[in-house]
């Protein structure tokens, strides 16, 4: 029978779990997505009403099931009809401009990233639910990601980044002892890898997660920058200079170089069919060798770990890409939707979700760093570091549409893959400056 | 006694005069009698779709283009900065360059190959039919499907393309007794050079059967006695083919290879599935590029912009056409 707690306990997640408790809600979850679920309370609304949510195809499919289950339960307790939608990722932001300019669709729009900045003329006004969500708890560049002239445009509900996902068998075998800290370390390595015939797997295409999550980082950790704190291009610098000839020589010494043309999925299955021995990634590969282990070699998943992304001589970074829940301005169904929402973060409710993803995503608090899933599998707890190298895209400048802009564009990864295709690291630092005087400097 | 509604409209009274319902019904049939009226009738249903999905959405389109608009946010008029903006980008001009490359590139090798296919489905094997509609199915598959084989085929891991060329470099190697060192193969989607080949050869694969069973309904029109008096002058295959069968299909050719410029000019599937423009842009087509900076950047202004770009061509190719059919016509 699903459980039930007071309607306002959203805003005090994790404190006071027990590891027992834990344990308990695991070996539940365990069971499969058919496990007993994990309720949560939800107000008795009219019959007729309908919500409808467009949200991301998770990487854990088991996470799109238990959102699933938790939104028919919602419905069921509010006498509402909960539909979501999972899409694959890269097809969010076109849908979302539809249903904005059209003014139909969705109610709620999960939107990745800073998109809030985006589309703030068509949603709603969410300080309220911010407030009673978390507050002042939620991690700043989360709340960035949402707040358009101080005004929330949506509900931060997680967020997620990459860790380089490596082989420890491989890496012993070809004299690697000591794990990459910093990018000639990394560099080092890589060479042995490829020499080995199992080279590190990077993705320079077009691809929402992976190919931002190296480019940004790398960038940032030679200091380099797309724009200064008052939003001036700074990417023509010597820190940018220092980091495009550094991935230029890493890519051609270290790196798969068909990575040119792969998505978000391709260094996954590259991985898992031991065509590489490391690449940038989410807890998804472990997972599937973890759980789905006839889907690669035997005993993958014991051979699997993971490790931060290296430091240059500016420092460590990650990019963390938030989700959020947004309503939209011309829902129907505001009231619903906002019920949903605090319904999704009720502690309970929420942990199931964060349980399920095993480390795959961080909460939007900080509490739940504290967690026991995370201390659960050691392979996946150096994801909970990720807050504390997390800078948004636009860094230095501020976390809005253009920043958005300049990632839609991928300007930042074709500036690294134009220099790795042979253009020289001139012409391909003062193109991207071009193109960014072109989004940045427009009236 | 009450006169029931059918002898109202269809009978006249013995006096000769019309009833109120009679006289709107026969003003109406003679109304319609009227050939220029009735044309007006007739055509009204397909103008109305052509102004609902067609010329609202152009004019829409060339509204957004003279302003800022940016999804979510009201438009305001700013003339043609869009287009300037867009002249300044070597983006834009790199897919300019590419949407003409690849244009050119694959209606050429349609038009050459899909004659090449007709000629041989014209002639009387074995199984013909089988075969006529066996190669319909890259036409009838959808294209995100068929792209989505044709991603698996060029990955860059698992590439069955360089699986085989590599067993012929092993082989080649194992013959000669010799060592060639590791063959990698091509990166088909991640070198700009084999991105764009194979970009336009899934675009060509995907048309052939179209250019193909249009060229064979063109090839069977043509008059059997005429090849045979080809023969009886002694003209060779290629002339026969040359100077009988070109100028008596070329209507249709023509037809054909004008439709799928078109339609190749505003291709958007193969390269959204293939490549989504990389690597570093370098297969984005003015339809792709549009989307990705009015759909996913939000830029709606310059979207739009970027795909009112392609009127000019497609307008100047469909001018031509009419002109060329209606030459025809006149002789």
């Amino acid at each position: 029978m699903p459980q039930r707690v007071p309607q306002q306990a959203g805003g005090n997640p994790a404190g006071g779990l027990t590891r027992r408790a834990f344990l308990s809600t695991s070996m539940a979850l365990a069971a499969a997505a058919g496990a007993e679920f994990v309720g949560g309370k939800a107000p008795a609304l009219a019959q007729t009403r309908t919500l409808h949510v467009l949200e991301w195809s998770s990487f854990v499919p088991a996470a799109d099931v238990i959102r699933d289950q938790q939104a028919a339960e919602f419905g069921k307790q509010a006498g509402v009809k909960v539909t979501i939608e999972h899409i694959n990722a890269n097809d969010l932001l076109a849908r979302a401009t539809a249903a904005i300019e059209g003014r139909k669709g969705p109610d709620i729009l999960q939107l990745q990233n800073n998109s809030p900045h985006l589309y703030a003329g068509g949603l709603e006004d969410h300080n309220q639910l911010i407030a009673e969500l978390g507050g002042d708890k939620f991690y700043p560049f989360i709340i960035d990601a949402v707040t358009v002239d101080g005004i929330a445009r949506g509900v931060p509900y997680f967020f997620g980044g990459g860790a380089n996902t490596y082989r420890k068998d491989i890496f012993q075998k070809v004299g690697i002892d000591k794990l990459p800290d910093t990018w000639e370390e990394h560099l080092a390595a890589g060479k042995k890898l490829k020499k080995f015939g199992m080279p590190i797997g990077q993705t320079l295409g077009h691809t929402f997660g992976d190919a931002p999550g190296f480019a940004y980082p790398v960038l940032w950790s030679f200091g380099g920058m797309e724009v200064d704190e008052k939003g001036k291009v700074a990417i023509n610098s010597k820190e940018t200079r220092a980091a495009v000839d550094f991935v230029k020589e890493f890519w051609f010494a270290a790196c798969d170089e068909g990575g040119l043309a792969w998505d978000d999925t391709s260094n996954n299955r590259a991985f898992l069919a031991e065509a590489i021995a490391c690449t940038l990634n989410g807890a998804s590969i472990y997972f599937v060798a973890r759980y789905t282990p006839e889907k690669t070699v035997p005993g993958m998943a014991d051979k699997i770990g993971h490790f931060l992304m290296p430091r240059g001589p500016a420092g460590r970074f990650h990019t963390v890409g938030p989700s959020t829940n947004c309503i939209t301005t011309y829902s129907e169904n505001k009231d619903v939707a906002k019920h949903y929402i605090r319904y999704c973060h009720q502690k309970e409710v929420y942990e199931q979700f964060l349980v399920t993803n095993k480390g795959y995503v961080n909460g939007p608090l900080p509490e739940w760093q504290e967690h026991p899933m995370w201390e659960a599998d050691p392979v996946v707890t150096i994801f909970r570091e990720l807050p504390k190298y997390g800078r948004n895209t636009g860094y230095a400048g501020p976390y809005d549409r253009k920043s958005a802009e300049v990632r839609a564009k991928y300007i930042i990864v074709d500036l690294f893959a134009k220099a790795v295709q042979g253009e020289s690291p001139q012409s391909a630092i003062a193109w991207a400056e071009q193109e960014l005087k072109n989004v940045y400097e427009r009236a | 006694m009450k006169a029931s509604p059918q002898s109202a409209v269809t009978t006249p009274r013995s006096s000769g005069t019309l009833t109120s319902v009679e006289a709107p019904a026969r003003q109406r049939s003679s109304w319609l009698e009227n050939e220029a009226v009735l044309g007006y009738v007739l055509m009204t249903p397909a103008l109305l779709l052509i102004v609902v999905f067609i010329a609202y959405p152009f004019s829409l389109g060339v509204w957004l283009s003279l302003t800022d608009k940016l999804v979510s946010r009201p438009a305001h008029f700013i003339g043609l900065r869009n287009f300037t903006h867009l002249f300044e980008s070597q983006i834009f001009w790199g897919t300019v360059w590419n949407t003409i490359f690849f244009t050119f590139s694959a209606t050429v090798l349609k038009a050459v190959l899909g004659m090449w296919l007709a000629v041989l489905l014209n002639r009387k094997i074995h199984f013909m039919r089988f075969i006529r509609a066996t190669i319909l199915l890259p036409f009838i598959v959808p294209t995100v499907l068929s792209g989505l084989a044709w991603v698996w085929m060029f990955d860059a891991t698992f590439s069955v393309f360089n699986w085989g060329l590599r067993w012929l470099w092993q082989t080649t190697e194992w013959l000669l007794n010799a060592d060639f060192g590791y063959f990698r193969g091509p990166r088909w989607l991640g070198d700009p050079a084999w991105a764009m080949f194979s970009i336009i050869m899934v675009n060509t694969w995907r048309g052939i059967p179209f250019f193909a069973i249009s060229f064979l309904a063109g090839l069977q029109t043509v008059p059997t006695e005429l090849y045979d008096a080809g023969d009886i002058d002694g003209a060779t295959g290629w002339q026969k083919f040359w100077h009988i069968t070109v100028p008596l299909i070329k209507p249709i050719a023509v037809v054909v290879i004008v439709f799928s410029f078109v339609v190749t000019f505003a291709d958007f599937q193969v390269v959204y599935v293939l490549t989504r423009g990389g690597p570093h842009n370098s297969t984005h087509l003015l339809a792709t590029f549009a989307y990705q900076l009015g759909m996913a950047s939000g830029n709606l202004g310059e979207g739009a912009a970027v795909a009112l770009f392609m009127f000019p061509f497609l307008a100047l190719v469909i001018l031509w056409q009419l002109l060329y059919l209606r030459k025809e016509d006149s002789q």
